[in-house]
């Protein structure tokens, strides 16, 4: 199910048209995976329905096994015990059939951590062309990689560009803080330190001050890390986990085909405020991007952060013109 | 079968070798005494880190931090920076208490001390005194890890807050300086050397003075299953010491083994940790799987079926155990190869897994099943740890494990195969010995009762935690977003039921104390055909002075 950019009302049956902006956000009452942006994600749910079915299935059987057991073989029923110990052939059964699920398990889930884990060849992608496999992304792959660090600190994310050097060849980097932190102070910090009047819009524990901004149908390396203890980043929507680590770097990747705003939560223990280092990424145009970094490299964030909510605001009006993003 | 001569005199019984009370309870080197000295201890400490769970579960109920306010010390924002990190404490010791104080002394040292020599027709463990030693060091550790939650643990508070899985550097003098951890890993370390001393006990025990004619292939499925968790103590808890004792000396005295600043590695810690933390589940729930054959068999009034395949079946279980630890580990950023590797072994787990389930269904298959209280919980648990299971081979998956590491769906997973298998064998196990330890009976109604309410209450708490955790809830979270209030809200209910459930299983044995309704040396009739049930109900202060002998295929 979808959640719509501004709203947080469930608009199931609304189309995912490219025109509107999404929000990768646990549903509330939610029974299963959230929504996927990227194949990654996509893959994963395919492959998660698969499975919940076959898991369904075997609970089913061995339930319907207990079921019947129990009324044939119930003391009224079957006064007489039986003796028998050993059935070769049975035995042989269910020692073979579960290998054979485990192998039709075993197919899809190698192929899907083969995708992901392994870093997709963009020169290779670009030179095939082939816009028909949904695997890849050849108008992506010419455009290369955007290198992006997501460094854990205790209890918020340091972001990295490693693309975006300036003049001393520093990255352009920004510290995104967690809007809440469950203390009475937390409006109060929020205006104090973003002159803004959007508190009560901000989806609690989620929201971060500057979110990581990264541009629609790009390929993304994101790297993490971390500078005291151990952290986890992670945007469900994405369909990606990885650990930062003090004095490891890590690396992944995705690509996200869908403008608009994604959540995720530290997935580590990091102490104290572990349940307060949201992660908020906002997905937007090329252009919206470029024009996102040139505005935080002048040290403006606000009007960084002005630039990337006017084009999401803009798509989620024209989704439900009653609908915006709160009082920017 | 011969029975005790001397003890079967009643004039005699109680006197000639029965010690006074505090030389029995204390200084007890009788492997029954002690046994129950087991179960009771871990009866308290499990009521301990239920209550844990309580407020855990009660903090949980609502959005923002509550509840937990009433316990800590402060006003207003600095009382939730305190609840914050006490909520933090709970989940750690709560994890703690249950694994190394509850399910491991109630099923290994409780079960295990009192039902192996019984089974296996022997008068005693090979080495008494080691049980004392083991039996205290046990209470020992956990008073130690008691003061760790009351001593400063970092600059948030009292008490370690960084998990049960213990990771630096959080665990290490940047996350936790203060002495709360060193009172954990000494602790676990005492806690250690007394499952270790207890695994070499039972694997002499059981390897050297079974009854004559009573082969490894005629042993009871519960000595087996104990046998092969000795095993298991025996290999994986020395590398947790290993890693302890390096945890120690970072914090204490310099060495750097996991500090990255001076080229350690965290992870290091982790692959260490959990070396010894996945054997470790199986430790704890192949005992289960021992009782759970018993009472199939008893109460179907049929031997077990494919009985070496359910003593393989556990062999292969221990075995594979050890090569699948980094599945716990898929997002600290393993490289591809590794990860496929541990999909693949850790989804061949199943295997022996599914073949246990099948056996014992096929057990009931042809039988006539009376069902009496300890066999509900026995269903109870067959159809339970299958749901686990099943998560289990979900989450063997690496790439779903990227969506699903760290989240509720884990928490549920694990819950239903330890909360919910463990401890339902637990229970099962304590119905079925019930009258053979205490010598009375429990009234079967009331104790039908208390099945019902804990089936049902905790399904009502862990089933919604697998939508939780689909939906993105993380792990040892304080507080969360609106979105994952409704479930957590009825996680929570389940957890008063299995409250009321709790109450209800104390007044049950108050009211078994009170009416001392006589014992019957084998209350299950012809189904129940291992040694135990021939002995008297308790069984002789000293049993076997003339050791049986086992013709017949005894226990299967």
């Amino acid at each position: 199910m979808l959640y719509r950019f501004g709203s947080f009302a469930a608009s199931a049956l609304a189309l995912a048209s490219a025109a509107d902006a999404m929000v990768g956000a646990p549903t509330p009452g939610g029974l299963s995976l959230q929504a996927p942006a990227t194949r990654i994600a996509e893959r994963l749910h395919f492959f998660d329905s698969f499975l919940l079915w076959i898991i369904t299935s075997i609970v089913v059987f061995v339930t319907a096994l207990l079921i019947y057991v129990m009324f044939r073989y119930n003391r009224r029923a079957n006064p007489e015990a039986r003796k028998f110990s050993h059935n070769t052939t049975i035995e042989v059964v269910w020692t073979a059939v579960p290998v054979l699920i485990l192998v039709i398990i075993a197919l899809p889930s190698f192929t899907n951590l083969f995708y992901i884990a392994q870093e997709p060849d963009l020169e290779e992608i670009a030179q095939s062309g082939d816009f028909d496999d949904p695997n890849v992304y050849p108008a992506a792959a010419e455009l290369g990689w955007i290198t992006i660090k997501a460094q854990g600190n205790q209890w918020n994310w340091t972001y990295e560009y490693m693309d975006e050097l300036d003049e001393e060849g520093y990255p352009l980097s920004f510290v995104s803080n967690p809007v809440h932190k469950g203390v009475s102070t937390d409006e109060a910090d929020y205006i104090r330190n973003t002159g803004r009047s959007d508190f009560a819009d901000r989806p609690k524990n989620l929201a971060t001050d500057y979110p990581m901004v990264i541009p629609v149908d790009r390929y993304i390396r994101y790297q993490t890390i971390a500078a005291d203890v151990i952290h986890s980043w992670t945007v469900p929507a994405f369909g990606i986990k990885t650990d930062a680590i003090p004095g490891k770097l890590n690396q992944g990747w995705f690509l996200v085909e869908e403008k608009g705003v994604f959540y995720g939560q530290c997935s580590e223990i990091c102490g104290v405020n572990h349940a307060f280092m949201p992660i908020e990424v906002r997905v937007v145009s090329q252009e919206a991007y470029d024009a996102w970094v040139a505005s935080m490299r002048e040290g403006d964030f606000e009007g960084a952060v002005q630039i990337v909510d006017a084009e999401l605001n803009a798509l989620a009006t024209q989704f439900a013109d009653t609908q915006t993003l709160g009082e920017r | 079968m011969p029975m005790d001569e001397i003890a079967l005199d009643p004039a005699k019984a109680g006197q000639s070798d029965k010690p006074s009370f505090f030389v029995r309870w204390f200084y007890s080197t009788n492997h029954k005494d002690i046994g129950i000295l087991y179960l009771v201890f871990a009866l308290i400490f499990g009521v301990i880190g239920y209550g844990m769970s309580g407020l855990i579960r009660w903090e949980l109920m609502n959005p923002e931090i509550g509840p937990l306010l009433n316990f800590v010390a402060g006003e207003g924002d600095q009382a939730i920076e305190n609840a914050k990190h006490f909520y933090n404490t709970l989940i750690t010791y709560h994890g703690l208490i249950m694994i190394f104080f509850m399910v491991m002394p109630a099923l290994i040292g409780g079960f295990g001390n009192y039902f192996v020599p019984l089974m296996i027709g022997a008068p005693d463990m090979a080495f008494p005194r080691l049980n004392n030693i083991s039996l205290w060091l046990t209470t020992a550790a956990f008073a130690l890890l008691m003061v760790s939650m009351f001593v400063p643990g970092g600059s948030a508070g009292n008490g370690f807050g960084g998990g049960w899985v213990l990771y630096p550097p959080l665990s290490g003098l940047k996350g936790h300086p203060g002495p709360a951890m060193d009172l954990v890993i000494l602790s676990l370390h005492t806690a250690g050397i007394a499952s270790l001393l207890g695994a070499i006990n039972y694997i002499v025990t059981i390897l050297n003075m079974r009854a004559p004619g009573m082969t490894l292939h005629k042993m009871p499925l519960f000595a087996w299953a104990m046998l092969i968790t000795a095993v298991l103590l025996l290999l994986s808890l020395p590398v947790l010491a290993g890693a302890l004792t390096m945890l120690l000396t970072d914090r204490n005295f310099g060495s750097q083994f996991f500090v990255p600043e001076g080229g350690g590695d965290p992870v290091m810690f982790q692959h260490l940790f959990w070396f010894f933390g996945h054997p470790e589940v199986y430790i704890m729930i192949l005992p289960a799987f021992g009782i759970i054959s018993h009472i199939v068999s008893t109460f179907s009034k049929k031997p077990i079926f494919g009985y070496l395949g359910m003593a393989y079946a556990m062999v292969s279980i221990g075995v594979i155990g050890f090569i699948v630890w980094a599945h716990h580990m898929y997002t600290v950023g393993m490289s591809l190869d590794l990860k496929a590797y541990f999909v693949a072994a850790t989804m061949i787990i199943a295997v022996p897994t599914g073949i246990k389930i099948f056996s014992w269904i096929a057990t009931m298959w042809g039988g006539s099943i009376e069902f009496k209280v300890p066999m509900l919980w026995a269903i109870g648990f067959i159809f339970l740890f299958t749901l686990g299971g099943v998560t289990g081979v979900v989450l063997a998956n690496a790439g779903i494990d990227h969506l699903l590491h760290d989240t509720y769906y884990v928490v549920a997973h694990f819950h239903y195969v330890l909360s919910l298998g463990a401890v339902f064998g637990l229970f099962a196990g304590w119905y079925y010995w019930y009258e053979k330890i205490f010598g009375v009976k429990y009234s079967e109604w009331m104790a039908q009762v208390h099945f019902w309410l804990m089936f049902v209450g905790s399904n009502v708490i862990f089933f919604p935690q697998h939508f939780l955790g689909l939906n993105g809830m993380p792990r040892r979270y304080v507080d969360y977003a609106e979105a994952f209030h409704q479930w957590h809200y009825v996680s929570t209910i389940g957890y008063f039921i299995t409250m009321a459930a709790t109450l209800w299983f104390f007044a049950l044995l108050i009211e078994s104390i009170v009416r001392q309704r006589k014992a019957e040396a084998n209350p299950w009739g012809e189904g129940a055909t291992t040694l135990e049930w021939t002995l008297s109900s308790p069984p002789p202060y000293h049993q076997f002075n003339k050791l049986p002998v086992v013709t017949t295929a005894g226990g299967h």
